[in-house]
C-alpha cells in the first residue's frame, strides 16, 4: 500500500488533518491526498482524477456525505473506490443509510488511530 | 476508554443527562485531545470564558449544545488535536472548538436509545467575545457539566426546548 492517492471529505479543516494523520499512523503511505469541504467539491475533485480511498464526514454544507455516496456510481472516476464514513453521526439509521447509499466501512467520532486502521485496512487490502 | 459506552432508553427520563453529557465530554477530550477532563470545583470565576461554539439539535429532542471556555483553552484544543505546538491561527482554533462541540453532541445523543436517528445535528457555529445573552424563544430545560481542561474551567450546556 504504496503512495495510496486518497480523498478525504469534512467541512472541518482540523478534521481532514487529523484523518490524514490517523491514516499515516495506520501504517498507509500516502502519496496523494485530496481534500474536499462537501460532497460537491468532492466531486468536482473526482473530476480531476481517481483515487485509492475515500473518507467521508456525513454532516456537512451544500452537499452531505450520504449524498454525496449516493452520486458516486454516476461518477466515472469513482468506480470501484472505497469509501469509509467518518461521522458523528453514529446512530444504526445512519449507518444503515450509509451503507445501502454504497459506503464500505463507517466510524463514529470520536475515534481513535487504531480504529481508522482497523476500519480501512482490510478495505485497503481487498484492492491489492 | 471508549464511545460505545451502553446506551441509556431516552424514556428513562433526563436525570442521566448531566452523566452521559459528561461522559460524552470525557472520551471527547481522551480520544481526539490524549486529555483527561477532570471535576471542576464547585465555585470556578467564569470571567474569561468568551469563546463559545453551538450546535443546533432538532428532532425528537429539539436545543442547542454550546461549550464555553477561554481563549488559551481553546487554542489548547487545536494544538492538543493537531498535535502541533500552540500557535494556530484563530480559523483553525474556532474549527477545532466547533468539531469539539459537534462531536460531544453527537456522542451524548449517540448514547440515549432512540435519539440517534431521530435527531439531527447543525453544523457548528463559534463565537468569540463574552458580551451576549442568549435566549430560548420556548420553554427549555437546561443541563450543564463544568470541567477542567489542563486546569482551566470548560463548560458545556445543553438547553433542550420542552
Amino acid at each position: 500500500m504504496n503512495n495510496m492517492r486518497v480523498l478525504i471529505v469534512d467541512d472541518s479543516s482540523v478534521m481532514r488533518k487529523i484523518v490524514e494523520r490517523s491514516l499515516r499512523q495506520a501504517g498507509i503511505s500516502l502519496g496523494h491526498v485530496l481534500e474536499a469541504g462537501n460532497g460537491a467539491e468532492a466531486l468536482a475533485a473526482l473530476n480531476q482524477g481517481t483515487v485509492d480511498l475515500i473518507l467521508c464526514d456525513i454532516n456537512m454544507p451544500i452537499m452531505d456525505g450520504l449524498e454525496f455516496v449516493k452520486q458516486l456510481p454516476g461518477v466515472e472516476n469513482a468506480k470501484g473506490v472505497p469509501v469509509v464514513m467518518i461521522t458523528t453521526e453514529g446512530s444504526e439509521g445512519h449507518v444503515v443509510q450509509a451503507l445501502s447509499a454504497g459506503a464500505r466501512g463507517y466510524i463514529r467520532k470520536p475515534f481513535t488511530p487504531d480504529q481508522v486502521k482497523e476500519h480501512v485496512l482490510p478495505i485497503l487490502a481487498e484492492k491489492l | 476508554m471508549n464511545a460505545s459506552t451502553p446506551r441509556l432508553a431516552e424514556t428513562e427520563g433526563r436525570e442521566s443527562w448531566p452523566l452521559l453529557l459528561g461522559l460524552a465530554a470525557r472520551e471527547v477530550f481522551s480520544l481526539m485531545l490524549g486529555t483527561q477532563l477532570a471535576a471542576a470545583p464547585e465555585s470556578f470565576p467564569e470571567e474569561g470564558l468568551d469563546v463559545t461554539s453551538m450546535v443546533g439539535l432538532a428532532g425528537r429532542v429539539c436545543g442547542v449544545l454550546t461549550l464555553r471556555c477561554s481563549a488559551a483553552s481553546a487554542a489548547l484544543i487545536a494544538s492538543k488535536m493537531l498535535g502541533v505546538d500552540a500557535g494556530q491561527d484563530g480559523a483553525e482554533v474556532w474549527d477545532a472548538v466547533g468539531e469539539v462541540s459537534n462531536m460531544i453532541a453527537g456522542n451524548f445523543k449517540n448514547k440515549i436509545t432512540g435519539m440517534g436517528d431521530g435527531c439531527m445535528l447543525s453544523v457548528p457555529t463559534v463565537i468569540t467575545g463574552a458580551d451576549y445573552s442568549l435566549r430560548a424563544l420556548v420553554d427549555s430545560d437546561k443541563v450543564e457539566i463544568v470541567q477542567l481542561f489542563e486546569g482551566s474551567a470548560l463548560i458545556v450546556s445543553l438547553e433542550v426546548h420542552s
